[in-house]
């Protein structure tokens, strides 16, 4: 069981990762966009952030960048959701720090496989 | 893990149509000469949106079809596409298309799949238009995979020399994560070498300085290893080579069976020092943690943030809040009770209660209201393409979106403003030519307002068109026998003839505002939500026209009365007056119709005693009673009651839903002591009385 934070503006994608997470065991607690990750983020310690890249406020680019600034997540898998019309979205994420990607449209065996993964 | 999806469909569809909105505002507010950039992205954001969530959930035609609106979008954004009205158009016409899916999708029905194609047909001619290089993923990885399979014969696997850069652990990856994964697609040797590794003085324990060599003992397609170092293949140096029959054992790295027996305790101890190193950071962290403000941890931003909850859970959160006003009453009535006299901190508690039970009631029908651009967010399009269609220019202006009201009210009112707006468009703003001959500004104005006023919401419809024309609207009331011929009519009377029913001035239905609906359509539907409409016109000026409704339907204000030993409710809005009549102003027309005379007219009476068939031993006379005067949008009429009570708030239930309908009678409710009391419907009852007259005249 890892703690995980989930950000996505868009509801029903932040509750199907919610939800699948939770449903395999994690602790997941939930964000609507950058600014509100990142307060949670300091809050407390996350194992892995899986963030929406295309969020209002603060976009999930941003988003892994300043989380990797933070001692605390300099070597924790921050994953963004992206989808594949935009490659140089992953390069744009990568090169503020992203572990990876998981490309939407995507299910949940395939999110829970990923997660697996990257924690594991 | 079998997750059901559907279970998101609800709030799917509930944020993609909000994202269709958000599309179809933005593309409106765009200005093609100079384009905001920040309302570009929320264009591009929605579209995406929607593509992402349909794809996800299953929704395979809606995430196509966005997915060439968002190419297009994203042309846009990029600048590699300009913006011109021909663009706007099609991401219009395709934002109705969308809509049109999502609906299908929703209720499960067939979408009309001609359309669509055809709308993508247009917008993938309009992304052609610019066509650069594009489409070029898919191709390269399937081909990797080809070429490999055809080696197949002679290879017996694959070798890869795997060097990270400092960066890949920095990026929350871990070597040993990836070499796992490797193991899991084939048997696989693994040999690390370490010569690489600085002295321990200058060791540096978040870099990575080893490299390794695995060497899979099985042919599997070169895209599944490709695929495992996708996220790191910019941090990494990376050979993948195949590995031929007779070179398996003679690697270029020596004592390969050795090493890679060493290689995972050293694998696994630089992750060790990593997450060791990891702790003690968020060791330090924690100590710093102390320190900062705790300012920093509760939000102090201006996100607005909100739940979605199911309508019917707050509609039984009211119905519960209702019942506690209830009880609240009932217990208020408790202090006059001389018992309990001289009981003070009850009396304060019971005091209190009421307050408490009133904000507590107030808050919970908050949770009802919408902001009504809810409503008026349709108008702008609406107005843009009528007045193409019509060849007019015109601006719709729009002022008190944010003014909030219950949902219920937000949904039925939407039809009638539609109606009106589309009147105003139609039949009110002028021709161009004309509007510039009568010395008008070409452009032509529709206003949409919406402000509170005591306990109502005033919705306007308002124009700069030409106004009413009185004579026309007398000249045919007259031939449809609406008015006597003789008959001496105000502007205002003259005005308000246009919601009598079956009156259309218009000779050929024209296709917008027709539609065989009428202006008494229209005012029965604000009727309906217990509201009122009105017009106000001046001819060459143009024409407004007045919503009043209740701000919630729920609650409203009773006063109550009673006849015999029952208690009825009369809606505060309808009541106009309340008298004891004298002798003098009783008068009988048409032999037993009873009238008073006020003020020079006379109003019928309606005894609510004999209408509703409360047993009374003897018929009172009217000067023993008495008359409360209600006005309904149609006419003044007095009912007759024993005794006036107080005026209070009730909390309306519906008779319908709980017993059946009764004519006269719009619902029903609880009083403190727990006794049914039921509402008049003011409209309803003139219509029992003239139906029981009809009985009696035959």
């Amino acid at each position: 069981m890892a703690k995980i934070l989930a950000v996505d503006d868009s509801a029903s994608m932040r509750q199907m990762v919610v939800f699948t997470l939770r449903a395999a065991g994690h602790d997941v607690e939930e964000a609507e966009n950058g600014v509100q990750a990142l307060e949670k983020a300091r809050a407390s310690t996350f194992d892995l952030v899986i963030s929406d890249v295309n969020m209002p406020e603060m976009n999930g680019i941003e988003l892994i960048r300043l989380l990797r600034q933070e001692s605390a997540y300099q070597f924790t898998p921050l994953l963004m959701l992206t989808t594949e019309s935009a490659p140089e979205k992953k390069a744009e994420g990568k090169a503020a720090g992203a572990t990876g990607w998981i490309v939407k449209p995507f299910n949940p065996d395939q999110l829970l496989s990923i997660v697996k993964k990257v924690l594991g | 893990m079998g997750i059901d999806l559907s279970q998101f469909h609800h709030i799917f569809f509930e944020e993609s149509f909000e994202n269709v909105d958000l599309l179809e505002q933005g593309l409106l507010a765009l200005d093609i000469t100079q384009p905001d950039v920040e309302t570009i992205n929320t264009i591009f954001r929605a579209a995406h949106s929607i593509k992402g969530g349909a794809g996800t959930f299953g929704f395979q035609m809606v995430a196509d079809f966005t997915h060439v609106m968002e190419n297009l979008l994203d042309r846009i954004r990029s600048g590699q596409r300009t913006l011109d009205q021909d663009v706007v158009d099609i991401l219009l016409g395709s934002v109705d298309c969308l809509r049109m899916l999502l609906t299908a999708a929703r209720e499960g029905g067939e979408p009309d799949r001609a359309l669509c194609v055809a709308q993508q047909e247009r917008l993938e001619a309009a992304l052609s238009d610019s066509r650069p290089a594009s489409a070029e993923p898919a191709g390269e990885g399937e081909e990797g995979a080809d070429s490999a399979s055809a080696r197949v014969s002679e290879q017996t696997g694959w070798r890869i020399v795997f060097h990270p850069h400092p960066e890949l652990t920095q990026r929350g990856n871990d070597p040993l994560r990836l070499i796992r994964e490797l193991k899991e697609l084939a048997p696989a040797r693994v040999t690390c070498d370490s010569s690489q590794l600085p002295s321990w003085d200058k060791y540096e324990p978040t870099r990575c300085d080893l490299i390794w060599t695995i060497e899979l003992m099985q042919v599997v397609p070169r895209a599944q290893i490709e695929d495992i170092f996708s996220w790191v293949e910019d941090e990494c140096d990376l050979a993948i080579v195949p590995m031929v029959k007779n070179v398996v054992l003679e690697g270029d790295n020596s004592s390969p069976s050795q090493a890679s027996q060493e290689s995972r305790p050293i694998a696994a101890g630089v992750s060790q020092i990593a997450s060791m190193t990891e702790e003690n950071e968020n060791h330090d962290k924690k100590s710093g943690q102390v320190t900062r403000p705790p300012t920093s941890l509760p939000s102090g931003h201006t996100i607005s943030q909100s739940i979605r909850v199911d309508l019917p859970k707050v509609d039984a959160l009211i119905n519960m809040v209702g019942e506690l006003v209830i009880t609240q009453s009932m217990l208020n009535m408790l202090r006059d009770e001389p018992e309990l006299q001289g009981y003070d901190r009850l009396h304060e508690g019971l005091a209190q209660l009421q307050r408490q039970t009133r904000a507590l009631q107030e808050g919970v029908m908050q949770i009802r209201m919408l902001p009504i651009s809810f409503c008026f967010s349709r108008f702008p399009r609406m107005v843009r393409d009528l007045g193409r269609q019509l060849g007019k220019d015109i601006e719709l202006v729009m002022s008190g979106e944010n003014t909030e009201v219950d949902k219920t009210v937000i949904e039925k009112i939407t039809d009638p403003l539609v109606h009106l707006v589309r009147n105003s468009i139609d039949h009110g703003i002028e021709p161009s030519e004309a509007r510039e001959a009568a010395g008008k500004p070409r452009t032509g104005h529709v206003w949409l307002r919406a402000y509170h006023q005591v306990g109502n919401i005033v919705i306007e419809v308002a124009d700069d068109g030409g106004g009413i024309n009185r004579d026309r609207v007398l000249q045919k009331a007259r031939e449809r026998g609406l008015v006597p011929a003789d008959g001496r009519l105000t502007p205002q009377q003259i005005d308000e003839l246009i919601f009598e029913p079956g009156f259309s001035t218009q000779e050929a239905v024209t296709d917008l505002s027709g539609r065989g609906v009428g202006m008494d359509v229209v005012r029965r539907n604000v009727q309906a939500l217990g509201g009122s409409i009105s017009v106000e016109s001046e001819e060459g000026k143009g024409t407004t026209f007045i919503i009043r409704l209740p701000l919630t339907l729920a609650i409203m204000d009773g006063q109550l009365i009673q006849v015999g030993d029952e208690t009825y409710i009369i809606p505060l809005v309808s009541v106009v007056e309340s008298l004891e009549p004298d002798r003098a102003m009783i008068h009988y027309v048409g032999g037993d119709t009873e009238t008073i005379k006020l003020r020079g007219e006379y109003v019928p009476v309606i005894r609510l005693a004999e209408i509703l068939g409360v047993h009374q031993p003897v018929r009172p006379a009217l000067e023993d009673g008495i008359v409360v005067i209600v006005e309904t949008d149609r006419q003044r009429y007095g009912i007759f009651v024993d005794d006036l009570l107080n005026q209070q708030q009730i909390v309306i239930k519906s008779l319908e839903d709980n017993y059946r309908r009764v004519p006269g009678i719009s619902g029903a409710t609880i009083l403190g002591d727990g006794r049914v009391a039921l509402i008049l419907d003011v409209d309803g009852l003139m219509g029992l009385l003239k139906e029981k007259e009809g009985m009696v005249h035959e």
